[in-house]
C-alpha cells in the first residue's frame, strides 16, 4: 500500500484570496482559495472538497476551477445554513478545506470523442474545469457542446466566460432558460431540447451531466433516445455528506457511496436504481 | 483444546488486569445484561438467563450457576471502539487565522470478556468499514489495536438469534485471542479453552490448564451444537441481495412502515451499523469550536437531508434503506452481509418488527416472479 493519507477528517486552513459575486445579490459567489503554508492539493475536474466554517459546519463543494499559481476556485450557491454563513465571509478570512475527494469527470476517456457537457443551474460550476481542460487541449477532442439550462436570464452563471466561449468557433454553446424576460433572445425551455437538436455523433460521444436530479433524469432519457450508450453518459450525484471518506454512511445510494465511488458515475452503474424514488 | 476449572477464570481476569487491561464483560445492570468493568468472576451474572422475543427482553433465574448462561444484551462492543460520541478536532480563530487541532485519541488497553461468535463477526465487519477502505479511521484503528478478545461460545441460543443462518456462530471459529466454552456437568463447572493468536497463547501459557480429554472435547462441541439446534429465528439467505433489490417497490415495505416508529433503536443496538453525523458547537464569541462525530441512523429523517428536503422523507424509504443495506447492498460494498444474526434489532424494536419475518414475507411474494409470469 502507498503511504497513508493524512487524517482525512482534519481540514487545513485556506485563505480566501478574493470573493467574486457570480449573480446579482451574491446568491452565487466564487472564492479563490490559497492554502496557508504548504502546497495546494490539486484536484481533478469533478472532484470536490469539504469546506468548513468555524462553528457553523461543513459542506461538499465541487472544484469550479484551478486558479493560477496554486489557488483553488469554488463556486457556491447560498441555499441554507452553512452556505448562507459562507456568503457573508470576505477576502482575507480563513476557512478549513479537506479533500480533494471522489471520482473525476472522464476527460482522458473523452479524448477522440464528441464531448457533450450538459449543465443545469449551479451544475455548471462542477463542469467548468472540464470546459477549461478541453479548450486548453482542444486538438484532442472532436466536437464540443456546452448545453446549459437555467431558471431565468438573471441566473446565468459565468457570463463573461460564456461570452468568450461563445465567441470561439470550436465549441458549440447553447443556453436555455425556463422563463424568459423581455431582453432574452435565446432559447426557452428545458435543457433536453438542446440535446434533441443533435449535431453530435451519438455512438462516439461522451456526455457529462450535472444538475438537479430531475434535470439529469430527463437529460439521460434524451441522450439515450439520441443513441448515446449508457456507459458513455456520466452524472455527478448529490447526497448528504458528512465525512467524504466512506464511513459516515450518509451518501449511500443503493450500494454506492457517492463520496468515494462517485460523485461522478457512468450511468450504466446507476441505471438499476435511477428510477426508484427516495432511494 | 485445553481445560480450565471455573476458579481459573478468576485468575484469567486477574492476569489480564495485571497485564494492564481494563477487563470488560457482562454484568447485571438495570434488569439487563450489560457490558461493564469486571474485577473477578463474582461480577459476572451467575445463575441468570435471558428470555428474548420480538419487542421482549426479560431476565430469569437459571437452575444452575452458569456464568454465561444468556446471550447478547442491548449493547454491543462497538461502543468501545466506535464511541457514541467523539471529538474530531478543536478549531480556534485568532489574528493569524484559523487553527485546527486534532483531538487526542484515547486508546486504553481493554480486554473484552465474553464476546459471542456473532460479535466477533460484527467486529470484523466494522474493521472493514473503518480500516480497510481508501481511508483509515485512525482513532478506531488505535482503539482496535489495544484490545484483547476473550470469546465465550454460546451453549444456548436466544429467542431472536439466527447466527446459524448467517454463518456467524454459535461457535467462534476465528478472530479471538482466547475462546472459552462453559460446561456444567455432573457437579463440575469448567471451561474448554482454545487459543486463537500469539497474544492469546502468551496468556494461556500462564494459566493452569490441562489438555482436554475426549469427553471434555465432546462436551465442548456438544454445547455449541445444542445452541445451533435452538435458534429462535432463521433467515433464508439464498439469493437474498438480488431478491431484495429486485423488490424495491414491493407493497410489503408500506405494510412494515405502517408499524415502524422510525425510532432508530434497531440501528443503535446493531453491532455493525456504522453511521455517524458531525456537529459543531461554538463558544459565544464564535472564535472557538469543537467538532464532534456522533452515532446517527438512516431512520432519522434529517439523515438524508440535502438542500430542498430529505431524500428519504417517508418511513417506507427509511425502513427499506435499513433492511436492504443490512442484507443486500452491504455485500456489494464489503463482500459480506451487514447482519450477523444477533437478533438485537428484533428484541429491542418497541413494536417487535422482525427482519427475518420481513425478508421471508418478501420472498413469499417475490414480485420479480410475478413480473416474469404476468
Ligand atoms: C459532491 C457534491 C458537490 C457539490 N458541489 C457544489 C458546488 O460546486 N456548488 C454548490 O453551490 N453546491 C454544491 N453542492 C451542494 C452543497 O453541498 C449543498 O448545497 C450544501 O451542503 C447545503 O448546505 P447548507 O447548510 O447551506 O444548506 P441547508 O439546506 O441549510 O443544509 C443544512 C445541512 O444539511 C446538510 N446538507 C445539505 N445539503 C447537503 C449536501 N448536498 N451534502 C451534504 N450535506 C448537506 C449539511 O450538513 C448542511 O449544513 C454539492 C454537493 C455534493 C454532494
Ligand atoms: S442500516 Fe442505516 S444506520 Fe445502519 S449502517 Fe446502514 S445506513 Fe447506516
Ligand atoms: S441487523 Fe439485527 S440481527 Fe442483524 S446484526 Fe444488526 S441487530 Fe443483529
Ligand atoms: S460522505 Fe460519509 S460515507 Fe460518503
Amino acid at each position: 500500500m502507498s503511504a497513508r493519507p493524512r487524517d482525512p477528517m482534519l481540514p487545513r486552513s485556506y485563505r480566501i484570496e478574493s470573493v467574486e459575486s457570480e449573480l446579482p445579490g451574491g446568491e452565487v459567489f466564487s472564492w479563490t482559495l490559497r492554502p496557508r503554508g504548504g502546497e495546494l492539493e490539486v484536484g481533478q475536474p469533478g472532484q470536490f472538497n469539504m469546506l468548513y466554517q468555524l462553528g457553523i459546519g461543513e459542506v461538499p463543494i465541487s472544484i469550479s476551477a484551478l486558479g493560477e499559481d496554486g489557488t483553488l476556485i469554488h463556486t457556491i450557491r447560498d441555499v441554507g445554513g452553512v452556505t448562507r454563513n459562507m456568503a457573508a465571509l470576505s477576502a482575507g478570512e480563513e476557512i478549513g478545506v479537506r479533500g480533494p475527494f471522489g471520482t473525476a469527470w472522464p476527460v482522458a476517456a473523452a479524448e477522440g470523442h464528441d464531448v457533450l457537457l450538459v449543465a443545469g443551474g449551479i451544475g455548471l460550476a462542477p463542469l467548468r474545469p472540464v470546459i477549461h481542460h478541453v479548450l486548453a487541449n482542444r486538438e484532442r477532442y472532436r466536437r464540443i457542446f456546452l448545453l446549459y439550462g437555467t431558471r431565468q436570464p438573471a441566473d446565468i452563471l459565468f457570463r463573461k466566460e460564456l461570452e468568450r466561449w461563445r465567441g470561439r468557433f470550436d465549441i458549440d454553446v447553447a443556453v436555455t432558460v425556463d422563463r424568459a424576460d423581455a431582453s432574452w433572445r435565446g432559447d426557452v425551455g428545458v435543457v433536453t431540447r438542446l440535446i434533441e437538436r443533435g449535431g453530435f455523433d451519438p455512438r462516439n460521444s461522451i456526455a457529462m451531466v450535472c444538475g438537479p436530479e430531475v434535470m439529469m433524469r430527463f437529460a439521460v432519457m434524451s441522450l439515450e433516445r439520441r443513441g448515446v450508450p449508457a456507459r458513455q453518459i456520466y452524472l455527478s450525484m448529490e447526497r448528504n455528506m458528512q465525512c467524504a471518506v466512506g464511513y459516515c454512511g450518509h451518501c449511500q445510494y443503493g450500494g454506492h457511496f457517492i463520496c468515494k465511488d462517485g460523485p461522478v458515475f457512468p450511468y450504466d452503474r446507476l441505471e438499476p436504481l435511477f428510477d426508484v424514488r427516495e432511494l | 483444546m485445553q481445560v480450565i476449572e471455573r476458579e481459573e477464570l478468576d485468575r484469567l481476569i486477574g492476569l489480564l488486569a495485571g497485564d494492564g487491561y481494563e477487563v470488560i464483560g457482562p454484568t447485571l445492570r438495570d434488569d439487563a445484561i450489560q457490558y461493564g468493568p469486571v474485577r473477578g468472576i463474582e461480577d459476572l451474572p451467575a445463575g441468570w438467563t435471558d428470555e428474548q422475543d420480538g419487542g421482549h427482553y426479560r431476565l430469569r433465574r437459571r437452575d444452575d450457576r452458569a456464568l454465561f448462561g444468556y446471550v447478547v444484551g442491548p449493547q454491543s462492543w462497538k461502543q468501545y471502539l466506535f464511541p457514541p460520541s467523539q471529538t474530531i478536532f478543536r478549531a480556534r480563530r485568532d489574528a493569524d487565522g484559523l487553527h485546527m487541532e486534532p483531538a487526542p485519541v484515547q486508546a486504553p488497553k481493554r480486554a473484552f470478556l465474553g464476546m459471542r461468535a456473532c460479535e466477533l463477526h460484527a467486529l470484523a465487519i466494522q474493521d472493514q468499514v473503518f480500516t480497510e477502505g481508501p481511508y483509515v479511521d485512525e482513532p478506531y484503528e488505535r482503539r482496535r489495536g489495544s484490545i484483547f478478545r476473550v470469546a465465550v461460545n454460546c451453549g444456548q441460543a436466544g429467542g431472536t438469534c439466527f447466527c446459524v443462518s448467517m454463518e456467524t456462530g454459535p461457535r467462534a471459529d476465528r478472530g479471538f485471542d482466547l475462546a472459552l466454552t462453559e460446561i456444567l456437568e455432573g457437579g463440575r463447572h469448567y471451561f474448554t479453552l482454545e487459543v486463537g493468536s500469539d497474544a492469546g497463547q502468551a496468556v494461556a501459557d500462564r494459566l493452569s490448564a490441562s489438555q482436554a480429554g475426549e469427553d471434555e472435547h465432546r462436551a465442548s462441541m456438544a454445547a455449541t451444537e445444542a445452541a445451533a439446534a435452538q435458534m429462535g429465528r432463521q433467515l433464508d439467505t439464498q439469493d437474498l441481495p438480488a431478491l431484495l433489490m429486485g423488490n424495491l417497490e414491493h407493497p410489503r415495505w408500506d405494510e412494515v412502515a405502517d408499524r415502524c416508529l422510525s425510532c432508530a433503536n434497531c440501528t443503535m443496538v446493531c453491532p455493525t451499523c456504522f453511521c455517524s453525523s458531525v456537529h459543531d458547537s461554538a463558544d459565544l464569541a464564535g472564535s472557538e469550536a469543537v467538532r464532534e462525530r456522533v452515532w446517527d441512523s438512516c431512520f432519522n429523517q434529517a439523515f438524508s437531508y440535502i438542500a430542498g428536503g430529505s431524500i428519504r422523507s417517508t418511513p417506507v424509504s427509511r425502513y427499506r434503506q435499513w433492511m436492504t443495506h443490512k442484507l443486500a447492498t452491504w455485500h456489494e460494498q464489503f463482500g459480506t452481509s451487514g447482519c450477523v444474526g444477533c437478533g438485537r434489532c428484533i428484541t429491542w424494536c418497541p413494536v417487535g418488527i422482525d427482519i427475518t419475518e420481513e425478508a421471508a414475507a418478501i420472498r413469499a411474494t417475490d414480485q420479480r416472479r410475478k413480473r416474469r409470469d404476468g
